[in-house]
């Protein structure tokens, strides 16, 4: 890992822990889209630390180009965290925003992703946007695991510029099943349920 | 690098050397356990033995750590203690999005301060700073954002919060800054002679209660607190207390009378955190240490033992 990276990770375990759970998964080396409620500007951050080291360096944190895409944010998400940023204002009508994800995941690498696709101010996450549905159909191999971020929202929520140092959990949950024909709309609510599921485990 | 060697009281090599032997005692007697066939909850109970075993051996290391470097590491490590201790309680206290300001000023402001002060042995404005200054401001700076929801309730618990976690702790190494005639440059060994008592209390109370306990002293606050464990422990570690009298400038008597009141102010920082805990609807602070449940219940006793422990000093020995 950079020492970017080592630094990081160092600071936001200071400000708020980020200590994972694993509860129905274990951490391993198979491809995996983790997927999980957005609150906060430090929740990619949190997730990541969350990880074991070895698991870091294939595992890419999405974000978005409008935040993330310059200056230092720039170079913490791409050099530090090896981030695969979305385009979500589609600048380029033509291009699809998914792409760079499709790049990752064909490599074989993981993605940590925020369906709801903005931070919300609650517990609970708000609906969660189809990219998830599609990259599940076309990567049938890559596991999906929930992940419920907690605390995090009171620690640092939208609008605030400094967080409140508080220990925060990252709860990692068992993987998604596959259902067979399922629809769009019937995944994505199974897939936020399953990540609420998880807000009310006993830390 | 000979005069700093030369620097340390001869004490302290002692002290660490049969600190890491009993340790090693303990490790070795507690593999020998866990190597024996046992049920399900002795080896649940013998696992939390070697987690608190091997706590201890964290804190002598950094303990020596700290001691070894001087003051100034010996200061940081006690302020990430009271960083991480302050996390913890307020993760557990609600908090208006008014609040924000407040907390953060604790956390990155008043904190840092506090232990500075005492590195510069400012002790006038150590001993008001959060007293006066932060206790009147930072309600005032919550008051400004004209959110009047539970406004006493909140500022009571944050008041609360910074006064154990930071005010009270930061009365350990500011042990350091006390001037003892004859003493000079033996203030270390005052805090390690209070860390080693209270902790110590600790550990002979959950011993002697496993043992005797019958009688709960406070059964909704702290179910595993017994009088036996109480009594057996706490004359236990006040004998011990004692008979460490030549680390410090107190007579054996004197020493096992203080050692007496750091056994008695710690346990009731036990039993009244608890009781905060419980209030806030948790049974441990957090997942701090390893089998020791979070930073603040390791903390818990030092931070009620500490401050009346400096007083007593600094009133009768500086």
């Amino acid at each position: 890992m950079r020492p970017t990276g080592v630094l990081l990770v160092g600071v936001v375990k200071l400000l708020v822990g980020a200590y994972g759970r694993w509860i129905g998964s274990a951490p391993g080396p198979a491809q995996r889209i983790y997927f999980a409620n957005h609150t906060s500007h430090i929740d990619t951050l949190a997730i990541w630390s969350a990880l074991p080291r070895s698991l870091r360096r294939s595992t890419h944190p999405v974000a978005a180009l409008d935040y993330w895409g310059k200056g230092l944010k720039r170079y913490i998400a791409t050099q530090a965290l090896g981030a695969v940023l979305i385009d979500r204002s589609r600048q380029d009508p033509n291009a699809d925003p998914l792409d760079p994800l499709r790049i990752a995941l064909r490599a074989g690498d993981s993605l940590i992703i925020f369906p709801e696709g903005t931070r919300g101010a609650s517990a609970v996450p708000a609906p969660f946007r189809q990219g998830l549905f599609k990259l599940a159909a076309e990567f049938p191999a890559a596991e999906l695991i929930p992940v419920y971020l907690d605390n995090l929202h009171r620690s640092l929520p939208k609008g605030a510029h400094l967080p409140v140092p508080m220990v925060c959990t990252v709860r990692f949950g068992a993987p998604l099943a596959r259902i067979e024909a399922e629809g769009r709309d019937a995944f994505l609510v199974r897939a936020r349920d399953a990540v609420i599921g998880l807000s009310s485990q006993a830390a | 690098m000979n005069t700093w060697l030369a620097s340390i009281p001869r004490e302290f090599f002692w002290l660490f050397g049969s600190l890491v032997a009993l340790l090693a005692i303990a490790s070795g007697a507690a593999a020998w356990l866990r190597s024996r066939p046992a049920g399900e909850k002795k080896a649940a109970s013998r696992a939390n033995l070697v987690a608190r075993i091997n706590a201890w051996w964290v804190m002598v290391a950094i303990l020596a750590v700290a001691f070894l470097a001087g003051s100034t590491v010996t200061l940081i490590l006690f302020g990430l203690a009271s960083f991480f201790a302050l996390r913890e309680f307020v993760t557990l206290t609600p908090s208006n999005p008014g609040d924000r300001l407040p907390l953060s000023l604790s956390f990155f402001v008043v904190l840092p301060l506090q232990f500075v002060l005492i590195g510069l042995h400012r002790y006038g404005l150590f001993a008001i700073f959060i007293p006066v200054w932060a206790f009147l401001l930072l309600p005032s700076i919550a008051a400004m954002r004209s959110d009047v929801d539970d406004f006493l309730s909140r500022s009571a618990k944050q008041q609360w919060g910074l006064m154990v976690t930071v005010y009270s702790l930061s009365h350990a190494p500011a042990l350091l800054m006390l001037d003892i005639p004859g003493a000079a440059g033996r203030d270390a060994l005052l805090l390690f002679y209070l860390l080693l008592v209270v902790q110590m209390s600790d550990v002979m109370q959950y011993v002697f209660g496993k043992l005797f306990g019958r009688t709960k002293i406070a059964p909704v606050v702290s179910p595993s607190k017994t009088v036996e464990g109480f009594v057996g422990g706490g004359i236990a570690a006040t004998l011990i207390g004692a008979a460490m009298w030549w680390i410090t400038p107190f007579t054996p008597l004197v020493s096992g009378v203080i050692s007496g009141v750091i056994v008695v102010m710690g346990f009731l920082g036990g039993l009244t955190l608890s009781a905060v805990k419980r209030s806030l609807g948790a049974k441990d602070w957090g997942v701090m240490i390893e089998g020791h449940g979070g930073m603040l219940d390791r903390t818990d006793s030092i931070c009620f033992a500490a401050p009346v422990f400096f007083h007593i000093v600094r009133f009768f020995y500086t």
